[in-house]
């Protein structure tokens, strides 16, 4: 990116005004201008100069890895970055100073009414205690002076405008008796509540549902087209963006690499890494061959399990939530098994029974033979290991990795010890691509992957003949998540290994998976051969979360 | 390195070298009785000068420091004891018949003003350090118990205890290697809290006559006897007023820093 010449360094927020803002004539055509925006945090670089231009009414999506520097970039325009950030360059709104001169107060007045910013966890960005009227009329009420009343008019209005009629969702309503695409609504309705020209949206659908981001995303879209808002959306995921965007730009390592209209982008990717990244988004791992199915090695039959949920009123029998409600499945030795359906169907109550972790209330679950339960043999816990979602909880901070790889070992009779252990330890790390003598190391000095490598070794290290991945690649960025892909299928070539993938995720699942199995509230609604399944679904609810998963145009097959 | 982490060591590590040095020496000896040099304003012969019976202030409070210590020191000790494990356990179990009783218990035991039936314990056991310290520690199991039920609960449903439990290991074990050490901090900051808070509860029953009886010193005890001569001589009330403020003050400086330094999550936010 070229820097404009009307950039100049101020150091923070108390800095100097661009020189140039009387030539910048009031451009009918440019809402947001970005020239040679430059952070640091802590002396850092983080952003390292870069221009954008965004227009009324125009969808830019700033996408890119972890880290590369999206979200600091729609920070530094709300002037919410952190205390020990400091931006240099110069950001405008139309024709107003720039805002990284402003002092805080000045920049009060604008959040809101200027730019509003929907955030990514619409749990955490509602006040739990307060109704969800409130806490719309009140963005309203901060930055007007209309009477209460009048304000929770407005509120209404703003609710029934993102889809949330007060015949239905009453202001008395508060965030806990939503559901997670209702808060996101929520979020929304506050950030336009005072039509502000600028919304931001920082990975406004990553921890929602496929079939909730679609109705989300659709939502945005009609907002930017019917209110005449910009919209600055930031994501991780091209496929989010690829028919939403009316251009794209690429970040990587605080730089823009490559901006254009999406079309244009998808089309001729001049710069490498916008390559890479979207090949390592429909990557496809080489799976070895299926193999013709011989014994089951876990069968799930008829799998029952009923929590009890708190007592409404004292004295009263507790209600009880079925999260499985007859659930059956078979693993067959060798046999690739995908396992998809959205957050609160029961797949990870599934995962914990199948592991031994937690009783069932009906139903039998056999593994190897032997039945699973929680105090099921050793041996047969051995053949039966897991690798979770989250590369950063998976681990004991405090162990190295030689004892966190090392502690299914436990199970067997007679665990190796000393050299012996040392060997198997440095047999699974050199198996799943590390150096043995990363065994040394805490787990806090690797990455978000090489951490999902070392918990794939400790699922490996006694040799178990069935893995679970319970979204084990979800919390991965792209391409990251296109080598652990790799890496599975190569324990599948190696190692003859059978597994349950359990995703949200359609494209990894295809990629990784002979057969799927469809779950919806506690029931298997469809199964068969994933390509099958994925290109011709049968159930209604899988053509519906086929249909709402977003997909990235094909190379060559956009219109010009 | 902060400042509040600093202060609060320094003023403990005083307190305690203090009460260490009383073993080895003192300016005078504590029970040498001197009535001609009673009520002495601080001087050079006494640095912080004489109490009724003309007995050396600052060799009094060296030796109550010992006493101040020993008891409050013992009564986390037993808190520690007996209410992490119970914490752990309950935490183990969650929503079980065990955690249930272990947690009633605990309400049970925090409904009582702990003071008052401090008094109670050693009115019925008779007055005394060693009661001192029961009556105290028996205050502290609660708090411990329901501190490491709170912070084990949370990890138990993190994945990487998930993944202790499918390595087939039990909840005993999980729970002596995977929780206890990520709650030490916690523990060892509310350790010094309650060091503090024993300190203080050790001076109020040796004021009420229910701790360490005479001639045993007692930083409590100097405060009672020296009330009624406040108007007469106030350095005498003054002085292991004082040295009460400033332990608990270190203590809680102590702890205060301590928790900064020990949370991660903390250190991230200042990096």
């Amino acid at each position: 990116m070229t820097s404009s010449d009307t950039a100049h360094s101020s150091r923070g927020r108390g800095g100097q005004r661009p020189p140039h803002g009387s030539e910048r004539a009031s451009d009918p055509t440019t809402l947001l201008r970005a020239r040679d925006l430059k952070v640091t945090i802590a002396d850092h670089p983080v952003i390292h100069g870069i221009s954008f231009d965004i227009a009324p009414g125009e969808i830019l999506a700033l996408t890119g890895e972890s880290g590369s520097g999206k979200s600091m970039t729609a920070l530094a325009v709300m002037g919410l970055l952190p205390d020990r950030a400091n931006a240099t360059g110069s950001l405008t709104i139309g024709d107003g100073e720039n805002l990284l001169a402003l002092p805080e107060k000045k920049l009060c007045t604008l959040r809101g009414r200027e730019m509003g910013m929907i955030f990514q966890e619409p749990m955490t960005a509602l006040n739990p205690v307060q109704t969800i009227g409130r806490q719309v009329s009140e963005t309203i009420r901060i930055h007007t002076a209309v009477p209460a009343r009048e304000a929770e008019i407005r509120a209404a209005e703003m609710l029934a405008r993102v889809g949330l009629p007060p015949d239905r969702f009453p202001l008395s309503r508060y965030p806990h008796e939503l559901s997670g695409g209702q808060r996101q609504r929520v979020g929304i309705a506050m950030a336009i509540a005072l039509r502000p020209r600028l919304l931001i949206a920082d990975e406004p659908t990553t921890a929602l549902d496929v079939t909730t981001q679609a109705q989300i995303l659709d939502l945005l879209k009609s907002l930017v087209a019917e209110e005449g808002m910009s919209l600055l959306m930031i994501t991780h995921d091209l496929a989010v963006v690829s028919d939403m965007a009316d251009r794209i730009a690429v970040m990587n390592k605080g730089e823009i690499v490559e901006e254009a209209p999406a079309a244009q982008l998808f089309r001729e990717m001049r710069h490498p890494y916008t390559r890479t990244l979207f090949e390592a988004s429909q990557h496809r791992a080489d799976l070895p061959p299926e193999q013709p199915r011989t014994e089951p090695l876990l069968k799930v039959e008829g799998a029952r399990r009923a929590y009890a949920l708190p007592r409404t009123r004292p004295f009263t029998a507790r209600p009880t939530f079925e999260a499985l409600k007859g659930v059956d499945l078979t693993l067959h030795r060798g046999e690739r098994l995908g396992l998809v359906g959205e957050s609160g169907c029961g797949k990870s109550t599934l995962t914990r029974a199948i592991l031994g972790l937690e009783p069932l209330q009906g139903g039998t679950i056999t593994a190897f033979g032997q039945q699973v339960s929680p105090d099921m043999p050793a041996a047969t816990r051995a053949g039966l290991q897991v690798v979770f979602q989250d590369p950063y909880g998976s681990f004991n901070p405090r162990h190295r990795v030689r004892r966190l790889i090392a502690e299914p070992l436990h199970l067997l009779s007679d665990p190796p010890q000393g050299r012996a252990r040392d060997e198997a330890v440095a047999e699974a790390l050199t198996a799943v691509g590390l150096s043995p003598d990363d065994a040394d190391r805490h787990i806090h000095a690797f990455s978000g992957g090489q951490r999902q490598r070392i918990a794939i070794a400790r699922a490996l290290i006694l040799r178990p003949e069935v893995i679970l991945f319970d979204e084990a690649v979800s919390a991965l960025d792209v391409r990251v998540r296109a080598q652990i892909l790799d890496l599975i299928a190569d324990l599948s070539r190696d190692y003859g290994l059978a597994w349950l993938f359990i995703s949200h995720d359609l494209t990894v699942v295809r990629s990784i998976t002979d057969r799927v199995l469809v779950m919806q509230e506690g029931r298997i609604v469809e199964e068969g051969p994933t390509a099958q399944i994925l290109d011709a679904p049968t159930h209604a609810y899988t053509r519906k979360l086929v249909a709402a998963a977003p997909r990235l145009p094909e190379i060559g097959k956009i219109s010009t | 390195m902060s400042r509040t982490l600093i202060t609060g060591a320094l003023l403990t590590a005083l307190v305690l070298a203090a009460a260490l040095l009383s073993y080895v020496w003192t300016p005078a000896d504590p029970e040498a009785m001197t009535i001609a040099d009673r009520l002495q304003p601080p001087n050079a012969a006494h640095w912080l000068g004489t109490d009724h019976f003309g007995r050396d202030i600052l060799t009094l409070l060296m030796i109550g420091a010992r006493t101040s210590i020993a008891v409050a020191l013992v009564a986390v000790g037993i808190g520690i004891a007996l209410g992490v494990p119970l914490g752990l356990a309950a935490a183990a179990r969650h929503s079980s018949l065990l955690d249930e009783v272990i947690s009633r218990g605990n309400d049970l035991v925090f409904a009582f003003p702990s003071l008052v039936i401090a008094i109670l314990i050693t009115a019925i056991l008779g007055p005394g350090a060693l009661n001192a310290i029961l009556a105290i520690g028996i205050f502290n199991i609660p708090v411990f118990a329901r501190l490491t039920r709170g912070a084990a609960l949370g990890l138990w449903s993190r994945e990487f205890i998930l993944a202790a439990r499918v390595a087939g290991k039990g909840r005993a074990r999980i729970s002596a290697e995977h929780i206890l050490p990520n709650i030490a901090n916690l523990l060892i900051v509310q350790g010094t809290i309650q060091f503090s808070l024993g300190i203080l509860a050790e001076a109020g029953l040796s004021y009420v006559g229910l701790g360490a009886q005479p001639p045993t010193p007692s930083w409590g005890r100097m405060l009672a006897e020296a009330q009624t001569m406040v108007a007469l001589a106030p350095h005498v009330a003054i002085i292991p007023g004082l040295a009460i403020v400033f332990t608990v003050l270190g203590l809680n400086l102590l702890g205060d820093g301590l928790r900064d330094t020990l949370d991660p999550r903390l250190k991230v936010q200042r990096l």
